[in-house]
């Protein structure tokens, strides 16, 4: 097993390289220029900029550049934002939480409906539950959601009032960020009222962000439920006369199951870029909305190790995917 | 799936009620942008002067609130030699610093404050200069600080002389501006001694009417009221900033009574807004100018008739209508009629297609195609740059001149729109700093700025016109800076180097219960003068 | 796919595959509705020119945010209303409906085609060119997709052509795993092995013998494409990223017609209404075809 990992970890290696080599050169040629951007409507003289570019270390070469920036990664220096000037790990540090609440809310969503869904919508192949649910699954699986975001707050926020508009938390609850997540702060600080707050905040865009991962899951169960039903030793227990609720429940669910921990595991990808436009309707503090307004400031030291941040976690989510499908189904550990 | 939204739906009710009780006054603004920090000198955004510059920190000098006159701040008085060269400034007494956890102040506001907080911006050999690394001072030098300013001298602990190396009119505006605001030399002391000066941007002490609280990146920041504050002390309590910044959102919000105030509603939304009896909106109008800039060193717009005819081509009303949905006022001047010097004498060119193609034919301009260059962002001037190309494409049209719209990245738009050799005409703007015409004049037409790295956008440079505004700048005396002006406001109509579009008007929507907010021709937000009813 | 030679591909049996396919196809009432769906999408794009009421870019000045003809203030002149510079909506949308079709047709086309022959020399050789490219595709893959994107039309500047081909660049990888896949698998078979005994050659091999017995999972994945990038163009366009106004492309519009969200509810409406529609029109048809070319699942 041990071998296993290493093995999974040492192919990773290369592929990091590459992250970072994507990261920095696609950044570096974006057009455009920071110094420019500062200086705005004002325009700057041409000795000013040269001076500017220089302090920012950009008159180098690209190569030597991107080993400056390789060798300080490896000191864990991630470079600083030149909007803030502050350091950009201690800025994604700031935001992931937000992020991560959403996208873990988003997911478990998505997985407390969408499974139990596809079980039923397999068991009961055919019937109107099985078509309706499908065909709203289909809808959420092509559901623009940025579209979709926009018109909950009209419904939800606008005309009933129900939910709050924006933001994470009430601004009349104040206390400080202990875990970076809201609901468990919220719960932390003892304050009346803070949790069911936050948790108000938290429930539109989950619900947005969630409509995508959602169908996809309520789909991958079902076929993967009918699939294992089909299979030779479900039957054969049928044939047995074995109830059905065992059937399903212990054959057919356990194995149903593996296809589908790879599909939410897969979601990680889809839920960055949905934070991305989830993040921008709802004004979530959160790494995808960082990421936009940071390319379009063409604050490059954040595109670049944001890209890299990003794409390092959705790489080590999809090791941890390959790890447990390795627990569960032993035979793969050996190609 | 819907019992679940039932059940946070009514939770959440209960939380709102229950969260209610109004111990202290808290006063939330949903602001439009994230502060870049909490240092007003190294940054150019509005935003974050609304988030710095205005509650935490005073300055020598401050614009007299909701006018761009000049009036005593944290100096008292001051006085001006002869020559216009020394100012002598005499600083206020007892104005206290704020405190943090971390940091009491031991002394009062006094004179080594104030060389603290220019040194560091204009002397690369102050340590505090780079105090965090890539820092720059844009704004200090743009406003051409480094040249201007020969020395500052200490006299005493109450009184500090600057020297500058030529007479500047508009200096006692440009020093009440965010970026000369005066930070503490004791607590920047401090914070060396401790090794966390990057604290200064992060945990700000000033002697403003608030204090900073907290910061939560990209969502929320606190402040709480100055006890101490020097002068009118505030009304409220707590000001809290809630960063929102789609404008739909913003305005939801203000509905949903998350917040009392937002800056810049959507055009489109101002007629909804002024239904809205829970709803106030203010509105003034905007120190502000956008404009068309021709390529006037290419033919055949080196001509100053076909600029003329192209300029009465264009259906300036049209624009003000679609695009600023009338939230705006059609410009005839480069600079806004708010602004003294304005000359309102000048007649605009009429609308007048016809003549406009007799005009081009005379200047034997034929099957003319141009560029026109429409920004891609949203700027306070300029609502929608697109749709204004769009507008201006079909008027041109119909007078034989075909129109390619192109745009660029933001940077790269200001970078290739100030290339000498352009094709086509810009799209731009400006939001004015300190309210002295000169800021407008000077800064986007004369010669000195239609050189490298300049604003002057239209490469336009008439000797005539910049004499004057030269000859205004080192005039003392208001009349005679005025009729300067004046004139070089008629040559600027005659020579027609842009197509002036518009001045928008600025909307500051509120809760009916918000009393006191004073709007600021600068386009500033402050809330020491605001109040909440119950 | 039976074990016979290639030779066997003539017309008669493709006809008989081909009923097969419809066979299973037209059983699915979903994916029938969609295949409707799509061909009026496209008969609409064809004749847009024909079906619109207005010329989609005639800004008409007296009739800015006109409702839709059934509200109170709607002219009939303009059935779904106009937007803000008084353009009409119905108008638009038919136009937007070229937009889409073309942006599908060509991000699948080139990632199809990117990703075949990747995949195809990736598989066919395999050893260390198997190696470098499966490395980079990993590492494409491991940036979402939308994010990706979203920094190369900022590398390549904002405009529907480099959305189309960031959007394509994003999507390939797909393809060439799936070709790759198929490949090893038919690599392995007599029939391969008797051509290469025959004296085929490498060119032959790959794309006469191979390619044309991999197509089916191809297929499905480029439908699947195919709505995706519908989906992803519109959010560039959304995101300001992807084609630039006046086009009436329908994330653009969206994006022109935000800040109307509480105003005029029809600019925001419409738009990602045909957005939805399309896609969902285009994924019901890709199940469609999934569980007609699977034969796995079409037994079960």
């Amino acid at each position: 097993m041990i071998r296993f990992i290493l093995s999974k970890l040492l192919y990773l290696v290369p592929t990091f390289l590459g992250i970072t080599i994507i990261a920095f050169s696609f950044v570096r040629i974006l057009p455009g220029d920071p110094v420019l951007l500062m200086a705005g409507e004002r325009g700057v003289t041409p000795e000013r900029h040269a001076e500017l570019t220089a302090q920012l270390g950009y008159d180098k070469p690209v190569v030597l550049q991107y080993f400056d920036f390789l060798g300080r990664l490896f000191h864990g220096d991630f470079g600083n934002s030149l909007v803030t000037k502050k350091p950009v790990l201690t800025e994604f540090l700031t935001l992931f939480p937000a992020t991560v609440e959403l996208g873990l809310c988003a997911i478990i969503i998505a997985t407390l409906i969408g499974v139990p869904v596809g079980v039923l919508a397999a068991i009961k192949r055919g019937s109107w539950f099985d078509q309706i649910s499908m065909t709203t699954a289909l809808i959420g699986f092509s559901m623009p959601i940025f579209w979709w975001g926009l018109l909950l707050i009209i419904l939800f926020s606008g005309i009933l009032g129900w939910t709050p508009v924006s933001g994470r938390i009430d601004l009349l609850y104040y206390f400080p960020d202990v875990t970076g997540f809201m609901l468990i702060d919220s719960l932390l600080s003892g304050q009346k009222g803070a949790f069911t707050s936050a948790l108000s905040h938290l429930i539109l865009p989950s619900v947005v962000l969630a409509t995508i991962p959602l169908a996809v899951i309520a789909r991958q169960t079902r076929s993967a439920m009918l699939e294992v039903m089909g299979e030779d030793y479900v039957r054969t227990a049928r044939a047995k006369g074995m109830p059905p609720s065992r059937v399903i429940g212990i054959h057919a669910l356990r194995n149903a199951m593996i296809p589908v921990i790879t599909t939410i595991g897969l979601q990680i990808g889809v839920l960055m870029a949905g934070a991305i436009l989830t993040e921008t309707i709802f004004s979530w503090p959160g790494i995808g909305k960082w990421m936009i307004d940071s390319i379009s400031r063409r604050d490059y030291p954040v595109v670049q190790s944001g890209l890299l941040l990003i794409a390092g976690l959705v790489m080590l989510v999809n090791l941890l995917v390959d790890l447990t499908y390795g627990l569960i189904n032993p035979r793969i550990r050996n190609t | 799936m819907k019992m679940i939204t039932r059940m946070l739906v009514a939770a959440s009710a209960l939380a709102m009620t229950s969260a209610m009780p109004a111990l202290a006054k808290t006063f939330v603004y949903c602001s439009e942008a994230s502060p870049e920090g909490f240092d007003p000198a190294p940054y150019t955004a509005g935003g974050t002067f609304d988030a710095s510059a205005h509650p935490i920190y005073n300055r020598l000098t401050e614009f007299k609130k909701g006018t761009t006159e000049v009036e005593p701040g944290l100096a008292e008085s001051w006085e001006v030699s002869e020559d216009g060269t020394e100012y002598t400034f005499h600083l206020r007494k007892g104005v206290k610093w704020q405190s943090n956890e971390k940091f009491t102040p031991t002394r009062d506001f006094n004179a080594d404050d104030v060389i603290f907080s220019y040194d560091r911006q204009g002397n690369a050999e102050n340590p505090w200069h780079q105090y965090i690394p890539g820092i720059t001072y844009e704004y200090y030098t743009s406003m051409a600080m480094p040249d201007l300013i020969k020395s500052i001298e200490k006299i005493d602990d109450y009184t500090v002389k600057f020297t500058l190396n030529t007479p500047e009119a508009p200096f006692l505006a440009n020093i009440a501006m965010p970026f000369a605001s005066i930070v503490s030399k004791e607590y920047a002391d401090a914070l060396d001694a401790a090794g966390t000066r990057e604290d200064l941007n992060n945990m700000p002490i000033g002697t403003g009417p608030f204090k900073f609280v907290a910061y939560q990146k990209d969502a929320v920041i606190r402040y709480t009221k100055n006890p101490d504050y020097w002068g009118t002390a505030p009304i409220i309590d707590d000001l809290v900033f809630a960063i929102t910044p789609d404008a739909a959102v913003r305005l939801q919000k203000l509905k949903a009574g998350e917040c009392h105030l937002m800056p810049y509603p959507a055009p489109a939304d101002i007629e909804g807004i002024k239904a809205d009896a829970s709803l106030k909106l203010d509105e003034q109008a905007g120190l502000n100018v956008g404009y068309l800039a021709y390529n006037t060193t290419m033919p055949p717009f080196d001509n100053p008739k076909v600029r003329k005819a192209l300029n009465m081509a264009i259906n300036k009303q049209a624009i003000v209508d679609a695009v600023f949905q009338g939230a705006a006022e059609p410009a005839k001047n480069p600079i806004p009629p708010t602004m003294w010097s304005y000359n309102d004498a000048i007649v605009d060119d009429a609308y007048d297609p016809e003549a406009a193609k007799a005009m081009l034919a005379e200047a034997g301009v034929t099957d003319l195609s141009m560029k026109i260059w429409a920004m891609p962002v949203q700027r306070p001037y300029m609502p929608n740059a697109k749709r204004t190309a769009e507008l201006m494409q079909e008027d041109l049209s119909k007078v034989g001149v075909k129109v390619e719209i192109v745009s660029y990245e933001w940077g790269e738009y200001l970078a290739k729109s100030m290339e000498p050799g352009r094709d086509g005409a810009v799209i731009l703007g400006w939001t004015g700093d300190n309210g002295d015409p000169d800021n407008f004049l000077s800064v986007l037409l004369s010669c000195d700025s239609a050189g490298d790295g300049g604003a002057n956008r239209a490469f336009w440079c008439n000797e005539d016109f910049s004499k004057l505004l030269k000859d205004a700048k080192i005039t003392a005396d208001p009349a005679e800076r005025t009729a300067l002006y004046e004139q070089a406001q008629v040559i600027f109509k005659d020579q027609a180097p842009w197509f002036t579009i518009a001045h928008s008007t600025q909307y500051v929507p509120m809760s009916a219960k918000v009393s006191g907010f004073v709007m600021s021709p600068l386009g500033d937000f402050t809330f020491e003068t605001v109040d909440i009813a119950e | 796919m039976t074990d016979a030679t290639v030779k066997l591909s003539d017309a008669a049996i493709r006809r008989r595959m081909l009923a097969e396919f419809w066979f299973y196809f037209s059983q699915n009432r979903g994916a029938v509705l969609g295949l409707i769906v799509f061909i009026l999408l496209v008969l609409v794009a064809v004749f847009a020119g024909l079906l619109s009421p207005h010329d989609p870019t005639v800004q008409y000045r007296d009739a800015l945010l006109v409702p839709p003809m059934w509200e109170e203030k709607g002219r009939a002149a303009y059935i779904l209303g106009t937007d803000a510079v008084g353009r009409d909506m119905l108008s638009r949308l038919i136009y937007g409906a070229q937009y889409s079709l073309f942006i599908g047709i060509v991000v699948v086309s080139i990632a199809l085609v990117g990703g075949i022959v990747i995949g195809l020399l990736a598989g066919f050789f395999g050893g260390w060119v198997d190696t470098v490219i499966m490395r980079v595709m990993d590492v494409i893959l491991a940036f979402p997709s939308l994010l990706l994107a979203l920094v190369l039309v900022a590398v390549l500047g904002p405009g529907l052509t480099n959305a189309m081909i960031a959007i394509a660049i994003v999507y390939q990888p797909h393809f060439a795993r799936l070709t790759r896949a198929a490949v090893m698998s038919e690599m392995k078979r007599e029939y391969v092995t008797a051509a290469r005994v025959a004296g085929a050659g490498n060119l032959r091999l790959m794309f006469r013998t191979i390619l044309p017995n991999c197509l089916a999972p191809l297929i499905v994945q480029a439908t699947l494409s195919f709505s995706s990038a519908v989906l992803d163009s519109a959010a560039l366009g959304f995101l300001g990223m992807g084609a630039q106004p006046p086009a009436p492309e329908w994330g653009t519009m969206l994006a022109e017609a935000r800040e109307f969200i509480l105003s005029a509810w029809w600019v925001v409406t419409f738009p990602g209404l045909a957005i939805l529609v399309s896609v969902l029109a285009i994924n019901l048809m890709g199940d469609g075809l999934r569980d007609a070319l699977d034969p796995k699942l079409k037994r079960s």
